[in-house]
């Protein structure tokens, strides 16, 4: 029996742990500046928790297998009610590893949570609400107008989902779009809103989650490095269509942006 | 409490005289309904506790059966439900992860094993207040009735996950937010009731029970489990009750705690003010320490287990008792990981990390004395060593994904994953439940005075063993693939889409698991019946249930009182005649 639980234990092990080593599955390639730290310190960890996964499966493998009873007498060194100095060798071990990798890992944080958007970011409004994402930019003015709830029409879409006040003027050049258009290289100043309950904006590629949460404005920020489509996902339970609650990143040059944004408040004129 | 011997000596002494007066108050009862359903008998009444996880888990399991057929074969029409509609799996999830945590999670280790064997451990003839005691399970059991009227309701079960995120619960917006999240809301506020008077219960009979010799520190670790979580049971159901009572007035009573201004369908709800993450802090300071009142019990029952079958003491004694207590504080800190893309301050998300991480170094330290237990040890592979061996191997494995999901900067990534759901279903539910069996196989001989099959005993640990790993293992290359929980279907976003093969595997893994758990269910009525007769100590184990009758008597010790002399674990002690020690046994020299 100690000789099948080492098998099975050793075996669950290294089969599932291959199965993470070969990346049969992974994080997505990251296409912001955060991605690269972000995704190191995910190695760093997954490095050292992996280590520790290893060591103490195949330790508990085998010691469940050579220490099973052979049927001889008890030894004298059977007897045992611990060590002390072993007991603090691994707790000093353990808190210097893991405060250790919490410390290491908190100036990405800082750098991604801690700090406002740069000044020159490009300013996004992201509302989400039963089930679709809204996306608002400013307009040359870079204010955006007023909205207000008892203007909200969902079921008309566009700037009268989001319930904006034709009569505000710094909502005349707001454009309102059903796809996140961004330039690339650019920090992006997410500013994120619920109408209704709790929604959550997921870029995976962009390493981005953030709640939206209705009565709050939440400022947020990241910069795409790359152009192409990225799809977000609501990642927070929001009722029945949460499932096909999703939309799309469109990261594009400067120029490309430029000329959709223009030719979208064209429209609008 | 911990030191002082000769303070607390007296006090057990003249606590010890009360505790037979307690006894002689109620003397066995005779007739049925006394006996066996209103009954003030600890062993009785930890025995319907542990009938009702019984149901629960099965039910709870049903439930997960039916989730996991609809996300591979989502058009599929089932008997009953037809061809499943979101809204179904929604409240298939909700009363899941409700039922799970509740009525067997936290009914199952505590409220079963914990009344029926804490007083028997400790030398008492039963808990502190019977009558309490009786009122506790009988509430718990009406909030499980509660819950599952749920189901039965116009507009059907809750659909607003077990974590009941405000407004989504707060607002009567579709079918199962009506009436049904109402019962949610009313069951679990009835079962903090029940919780709040088991956890009174249980620190008084620890404290004040206690026979003669039985200091602190020879408390068996089971014991010092139980102890340990009734103090967080009574800290955090209290803070979750009260949440639950304002969730019920903002659903019912035109209050605005946990909802803002918000427009629902196009209309203004005419909540206004309210704080969304109000409720995630009320939830969780009572949400992180439920999964230690999840997880401790077992830990407790584990380190038995691996000293008993081990025929060894168990390694660093003291270390274990600090580590768990330390494990009950810090896990009173850290409630704000759940919420760290929740809008709350980023700045506290740092402190809040810091503390997780800490809870590590106690779980380390357990996790390294498990191991110094079969160190050196002669192993006998009966089934509740398996699934010791097998509790060991899951925390292990729960745990260490768990200082990925501590750091906010991967959890900006990860949150919301499959890589959290495998994370807390390995440690706070899969492994917990290797304790609940590795109890059961453990102690049915005392409960039920027959032994059960080993055979059928072992080959239900392999294959649940292995399906649990199958089923949970794969979550996590999914979760790091994006996969999204609480998604009734894959089919419409593109890279979850792309992961269904992961699901096809799970959902196979899951079917054969769940199979096999009717054969336990199978042995445990069988062997009640036609099991071998047990002996009074089976398992040559030390602590006091086993120097007493099997089934014990209904004051436990049949008119004896124990008296202590020497600690929990005294296995292979040089020059013993036995390689064990009972506790009752004259005092051995003090260990090194």
């Amino acid at each position: 029996m100690g000789l099948m639980l080492l098998v099975v234990i050793w075996l669950i092990t290294l089969v599932s742990t291959y199965i993470f080593i070969a990346k049969w599955w992974w994080l997505p390639v990251g296409a912001s500046s955060a991605a690269a730290a972000i995704d190191h310190h995910f190695t760093v960890t997954f490095i050292l928790m992996g280590v520790v996964f290893v060591a103490a499966q195949l330790a508990l493998g085998y010691l469940v297998w050579s220490y099973r009873d052979r049927g001889s007498a008890p030894g004298k060194e059977s007897y045992s009610h611990g060590n002390t100095k072993l007991e603090i060798v691994w707790t000093v071990l353990t808190t210097v590893l893991f405060v250790g990798m919490n410390l290491a890992s908190s100036s990405i944080w800082a750098s991604e949570r801690f700090r406002q958007a740069e000044a020159n970011a490009v300013h996004v409004e992201v509302t989400g609400m039963q089930f679709a994402w809204y996306f608002r930019y400013p307009g040359p003015d870079g204010k955006f107008g007023v909205t207000k709830p008892e203007l909200e029409d969902a079921s008309a879409g566009g700037e009268a989902a989001l319930g904006m006040d034709p009569k505000d003027p710094a909502s005349k050049d707001d454009v309102v779009s059903g796809v996140m258009v961004v330039p690339v290289n650019r920090e992006i100043e997410v500013i994120l809103r619920s109408h209704d309950v709790i929604h959550s904006f997921f870029v995976p590629q962009m390493r981005f989650k953030q709640d939206a949460v209705p009565g709050l404005a939440i400022h947020m920020h990241f910069t795409p490095i790359q152009t192409g489509e990225f799809e977000i996902a609501c990642a927070e339970l929001c009722g029945l269509g949460h499932y096909k609650m999703h939309g799309f990143v469109k990261v594009v040059s400067q120029e490309e942006f430029d000329k959709w944004l223009a030719a979208r408040e064209a429209e609008k004129q | 409490m911990v030191g002082g011997t000769g303070g607390g000596e007296t006090i057990t002494m003249s606590t010890h005289e009360s505790a037979v007066h307690a006894a002689d108050a109620h003397a066995a009862p005779q007739g049925f309904i006394r006996k066996w359903v209103f009954s003030l008998d600890h062993k009785v009444i930890g025995l319907q506790y542990f009938f009702l996880a019984l149901v629960a888990v099965f039910v709870g399991m049903f439930l997960s059966l039916l989730m996991r057929i609809h996300l591979i074969w989502p058009t599929v029409a089932l008997p009953f439900f037809g061809e499943m509609q979101p809204a179904t799996y929604l409240s298939l999830l909700t009363m899941h992860g409700t039922i799970m945590v509740f009525f067997v999670l936290t009914t199952a280790p505590q409220g079963g094993f914990g009344n029926y064997f804490l007083p028997i451990q400790i030398g008492a003839p039963d808990m502190a207040f019977p009558v309490l005691n009786m009122l506790s399970f009988w509430t718990t059991f009406l909030g499980f009735i509660v819950l599952l009227a749920a189901f039965f309701v116009t507009g059907g079960a809750p659909l607003h996950g077990w974590t009941g995120y405000a407004p989504l619960s707060a607002l009567r917006s579709m079918p199962g937010e009506e009436l049904g999240a109402d019962l949610w809301i009313t069951s679990i506020a009835i079962f903090c009731l029940g919780a709040l008077m088991g956890a009174l219960n249980f620190i008084t009979t620890t404290l004040d029970m206690r026979a003669k010799g039985m200091t602190m520190m020879r408390m068996p670790l089971t014991v010092w489990s139980w102890f340990i979580t009734a103090i967080l049971g009574l800290l955090a159901f209290g803070v979750l009750l009260s949440a639950g009572i304002l969730l019920l007035m903002d659903r019912n009573l035109g209050t605005s705690f946990f909802v803002p201004l918000v427009t629902l369908n196009g209309q203004l709800t005419g909540h206004k003010g309210g704080s969304p993450l109000l409720w995630q802090h009320l939830f969780w300071f009572f949400g992180h320490p439920e999964v230690y009142i999840a997880i401790l019990p077992a830990m407790g029952l584990c380190s038995q287990l691996l000293s008993v079958f081990s025929r060894k003491p168990i390694f660093g004694y003291k270390a274990m008792v600090y580590a768990m207590l330390s494990i009950g504080f810090l896990g009173f800190m850290v409630w704000g990981h759940h919420m760290f893309m929740s809008g709350m301050s980023p700045y506290t998300a740092f402190a809040f990390s810091i503390m997780t991480m800490g809870i590590g170094v106690p779980s380390a330290i357990k996790t390294f004395n498990w191991l110094g237990t079969i160190w050196r040890g002669r192993i006998r592979f009966h089934s509740p060593m398996l699934f010791a061996v097998g509790f060991v191997s899951l925390f292990v494995t729960g745990g260490i994904s768990g200082p990925f999901l501590a750091q906010p900067v991967l959890d900006i990534y990860l949150h919301e994953t499959y890589f959290v759901i495998a994370h807390f279903h390995l440690i706070m539910g899969v492994a917990s439940i290797f304790g609940i069996f590795g109890a059961t196989y453990y102690w049915f001989p005392k409960m039920f005075g027959k032994m059960m099959n080993e055979t059928l005993a072992k080959l239900h640990f392999w294959l649940t063993f292995v399906g649990a790993y199958a089923i949970f293992m794969p979550m996590h290359y999914s979760g790091m693939a994006g996969q999204l929980r609480r998604y009734s279907q894959g089919t419409e976003v593109a890279w979850i889409k792309a992961l269904t093969p992961i699901q096809v595997f799970i959902s196979i893994a899951a079917f054969i698991t769940i199979g096999s758990q009717f054969i336990f269910l199978f042995n445990l009525f069988w062997s009640m019946w036609k099991g071998k007769k047990a002996s009074d100590n089976p398992w040559e184990a030390t602590t006091l249930e086993w120097i007493t009758a099997t089934p014990p008597p209904h004051d436990n010790f049949g008119g004896r009182t124990p008296v202590v002399h020497n600690g929990p674990y005294e296995y292979s002690v040089p020059g013993a005649p036995k390689d064990f020690v009972m506790q009752t046994d004259p005092e051995i020299e003090p260990a090194h």
